[in-house]
């Protein structure tokens, strides 16, 4: 199994591991709750380094960036990240990632994990004529995530990068606890915060001092366990539960990122289409109003008829109620409509509630 | 760690015999590995359970687990407090996170249970 390079420093704090794509990761620390509510009320710092980073570079790689994707890569400057996906023809997930523009003609693309080969594939194949390289650079990278309202103070000990004037999405480079950094203001729980990208052979430097210096504002470690749950109160979508080759990026609630009247891009006709003539189904959020908790593939019925299944669904500690999402026929996405999931042979009440399930008031 | 009295199984209960009744729990090992408890599903008092059974159902976060029962019996009684307070079973699993009681069927079904020098012997086959 692949670990990262904070492997040890996680163990000595007392992680507990699973395997997550061939990659030995932490599950939790402390536990998912207190490290959950952590995020949420003071700050957390997590290890992503499992993360896949796919480099395209070149004259054209804007070019090809913009075929790829449904953002508008146009808009990025050597300052800014953006949220995006690598499309199907269909209008479908390769993938989602973000697309960091390092310099006029390199852009990073940050991708899942679980994903990263297919993805390296996925862009090669599509190379055709665009005068462009691309370059699987996933082992090079160490990558931390600093998430919650105290992570801008903390994180602005250790560097000379002014955090306050950065913007949501916007990156920066520069040394943190004496390392060399790419920082961006992003994160996937739903809180303000940063995440940090290192080619150090020593990242533990950066992991040892946000944690040293973290420690009187309430900064904990956070594993995978608590990542998913932030994500999923966030309404942040998790490829393999809520996105994959079968939901398109519309049906997925992430119309804002299509752009088309940037050009073409794999997948436009299939959206523009789907667009027009409108989605036969979408996703919505629910919360489960009898006992138990609603987990990924469960059936969800409307009227005694079974319409969808269950992607992510968790109970959540911040709201302190069992949540989920699914896909459903447009005619029942409305809020309020009443549903039942089936919880281990019993049908339990639930109903379609406004996503996000949780914004943060800061 | 693991109370000297108490007797073990492999699905990680606990059982403390008192008479021909037995508390049942789940152990440390077995909380920690599941994580936080957000809810405990139990059977009903009077519902009656043969030797390995599922009579209920944990859910932590992460994951829904079966409780087993350990020995075949009726249910006296449940913990009640663990429906608006499931997190007692990670705080206290070996006390106040206590599950059902049983009335035995069979007191010689308590053979089969591990002792607790077997049972720490047993997770230790478990490490790596």
């Amino acid at each position: 199994m692949k670990t990262t390079k904070l492997y040890s420093s996680q163990k000595k704090l007392g992680a507990k591991m699973i395997e997550f794509f061939g990659w030995e990761m932490p599950v939790n620390f402390s536990g998912i709750i207190e490290e959950h509510m952590a995020v949420r009320t003071k700050a957390g710092l997590f290890d992503v380094s499992h993360m896949g980073e796919i480099m395209i570079s070149g004259k054209q790689a804007l070019d090809f960036v913009q075929y790829l994707t449904p953002n508008n890569a146009a808009r990025l400057t050597p300052d800014k990240a953006q949220y995006t996906a690598l499309t199907t023809p269909k209008g479908t997930f390769i993938d989602d990632m973000l697309v960091y523009c390092l310099d006029e003609d390199k852009y990073l693309c940050v991708v899942n994990a679980a994903n990263s080969d297919k993805d390296y594939e996925w862009i090669l194949s599509h190379k055709g004529g665009f005068d462009v390289s691309v370059e699987n650079q996933s082992d090079r990278y160490t990558q931390l995530a600093i998430q919650g309202r105290e992570a801008e103070a903390i994180l602005q000990s250790l560097t000379g990068i002014n955090l306050d004037e950065m913007k949501t999405f916007r990156t920066a480079r520069g040394s943190v606890a004496g390392v060399g950094a790419l920082v961006s203001r992003t994160g996937y729980t739903g809180e303000d915060g940063f995440e940090i990208y290192t080619q150090s052979e020593n990242p533990a430097k950066i992991w040892d001092a946000l944690l040293e210096e973290g420690k009187t504002r309430g900064l904990l470690p956070i594993g995978l366990g608590a990542r998913d749950t932030l994500r999923l109160e966030a309404t942040l979508m998790l490829y393999g539960n809520d996105i994959d080759e079968t939901t398109t990026v519309l049906e997925a609630g992430l119309g804002w990122l299509v752009k088309f009247k940037k050009g073409d891009f794999l997948g436009r006709e299939v959206l523009l289409k789907q667009k027009e003539e409108g989605l036969r189904r979408k996703i919505v959020g629910f919360e489960i109003l009898g006992r138990g908790i609603a987990r990924p593939h469960y059936s969800v019925f409307i009227n005694g008829e079974k319409v969808s299944a269950v992607n992510s669904g968790s109970y959540s500690p911040y709201l302190k109620k069992s949540i989920g999402l699914t896909y459903l026929p447009i005619e029942h996405t409305e809020e309020g409509t009443e549903l039942d999931v089936e919880i281990r042979g019993h049908l339990v009440k639930a109903k379609v509630i406004p996503l996000p399930f949780y914004k943060r008031d800061y | 760690m693991y109370p000297e009295e108490y007797h073990y199984t492999k699905d990680h209960e606990w059982i403390k015999v008192e008479n021909d009744e037995a508390v049942v729990g789940i152990t440390d090992f077995a909380q920690k590995q599941l994580g936080d408890v957000v809810y405990v599903e139990l059977p009903q008092v009077g519902a009656v359970f043969e030797f390995h059974q599922s009579l209920g159902v944990i859910e932590s976060v992460k994951a829904v687990s079966d409780i087993y029962s350990p020995l075949s019996g009726e249910v006296i009684a449940i913990n009640e407090e663990l429906d608006g307070s499931p997190e007692i079973v990670n705080e206290d699993p070996h006390g106040k996170g206590w599950i059902i009681r049983l009335k035995l069927r069979d007191e010689t079904e308590i053979e089969k249970l591990m002792s607790v020098s077997e049972y720490e012997k047993f997770l230790e086959g478990l490490e790596d």
